[in-house]
């Protein structure tokens, strides 16, 4: 095991200082035993994330947690007790509500960091696209019984953008498309999700954002939600997202 | 009840059963609530949680049964390669998740226990070294130890499929 393989799992869950961070993200892209290792071991990690969701709570328990938690304070016999316990029950929801913030923001986090994923992991692959092809007449029916729903594609004639194709895509265990895009040697992902599936408050960004350092747009639109990453310019994420935002 | 479906979820992976998962649950928001004033505030609250719940299952008949046998392997042995497995000899898709399950079910409690809370709970390694008590070295160590169990245990499942 070589000095960078010790560190791949360490830099998978995110716990390397920024500048190993850097290093390996470097040593990866021009290693391809290290991508394919990298892309193996992510590949694991997303799917035991998903299947150790596995086990929810009956409604019937839910309700008998509520109500046993609601009922101590009281049963107190004293007044100490119902002031202590009054002050307990504050600083735990005070601290839930904290905790519930923090994992809506986690939980955002969590999403757009998938995204940037699977851009990684489609510019990684041998085959980056299912259907190759620059003629949107040709990528949107392709989609048809693939995803539950259907999307408009811009006119790209008069941009310096050319769509090089599309691949089914799946964040958090439902479909989507994934259009890749070209605009000089960047290559952009663009994935379309239903809103309600991807189940996270992401908001709107009236300005690109950076995620793992790469350029982000994303937006709601016709009950979709639309997100537009990869190394381009600000601009150029920018650019495409409003093409995107008109098309017919 | 914000952590209530996450600590259910931990505690039903470790039981393996419905009413000792409710039960652990239970008990955890009873002692959580008793020994509110032992939670020193700017610690992590969630460690603390679940701290809390893995040792109320570590002391029932199903923790101490799940546990009683150790692994020679140690802990501050060097961390393993992921091995010969490529991403074509594992490819996880959807159909595939109940081989997985089938796999981290089988695995020993430490090493399932460590594999959730980082994966599904994607707890820092900080946290999980506070709700396992362990140092963080050893998270590492059992981590990689873990992952690479899973990936035999899978590649077990995925023959015997």
């Amino acid at each position: 095991m070589d000095h960078w393989t010790a560190k791949l799992e360490t830099y998978l869950d995110g716990e390397l200082s920024a500048s190993e961070m850097r290093d390996l993200d470097a040593h990866v892209r021009s290693c391809p035993s290290c991508a394919a290792d990298v892309l193996s071991r992510l590949q694991l990690k997303r799917a035991v994330h998903s299947a150790g969701k596995r086990y929810s709570p009956s409604p019937d328990f839910r309700e008998r947690i509520r109500k046993s938690i609601k009922a101590k304070p009281e049963r107190a016999p004293m007044r100490l007790w119902l002031g202590a316990s009054a002050a307990v029950a504050l600083l735990l929801m005070v601290t839930f509500v904290a905790i519930s913030a923090r994992q809506q923001q986690l939980l955002r986090q969590h999403t757009l960091s998938e995204l940037a994923d699977l851009h990684v992991a489609t510019l990684a692959s041998a085959n980056p696209v299912d259907v190759i092809s620059t003629d949107r007449h040709t990528v949107k029916p392709w989609f048809q019984g693939k995803i539950p729903f259907t999307f408009n594609l811009p006119e790209l004639q008069n941009s310096e953008f050319s769509l090089i194709g599309g691949r089914v895509a799946y964040l958090g265990q439902t479909s989507g498309a994934e259009l890749i895009y070209q605009i000089r040697k960047h290559q952009i992902s663009v994935f379309v999700f239903q809103d309600r599936a991807v189940g996270s408050d992401l908001g709107s960004t009236s300005q690109p954002r950076k995620e793992l350092s790469f350029n982000l747009e994303s937006w709601n639109q016709d009950g979709l939600r639309y997100f537009v990453i990869g190394d381009a310019s600000a601009e150029d994420i920018r650019s495409l997202a409003e093409l995107l935002k008109k098309a017919p | 009840m914000p952590l209530f479906d996450q600590l259910y979820n931990f505690a039903h992976w470790l039981a393996q059963d419905r009413t000792e998962a409710e039960d652990l649950v239970q008990e955890t928001y009873v002692k959580a609530l008793k020994g509110f004033s032992s939670f020193q505030a700017g610690t992590n609250f969630r460690a603390w949680m679940y701290r809390i719940l893995r040792n109320t299952f570590l002391t029932s008949r199903t923790g101490l049964k799940a546990t009683a046998t150790v692994e020679l392997d140690s802990d501050d042995s060097p961390e393993l390669s992921a091995g010969p497995e490529t991403p074509e000899t594992i490819l996880i898709d959807n159909s595939q998740h109940q081989l997985l399950q089938s796999a981290i079910e089988s695995l020993p409690v430490r090493f399932r226990e460590i594999l959730l809370l980082c994966e599904v709970e994607e707890m820092s390694y900080q946290e999980i070294a506070e709700t396992l008590s362990i140092p963080m070295g050893t998270v590492m160590s059992r981590l990689s130890r873990a992952r690479k169990a899973l990936r035999e245990s899978l590649q077990q499942q995925l023959v015997k499929a």
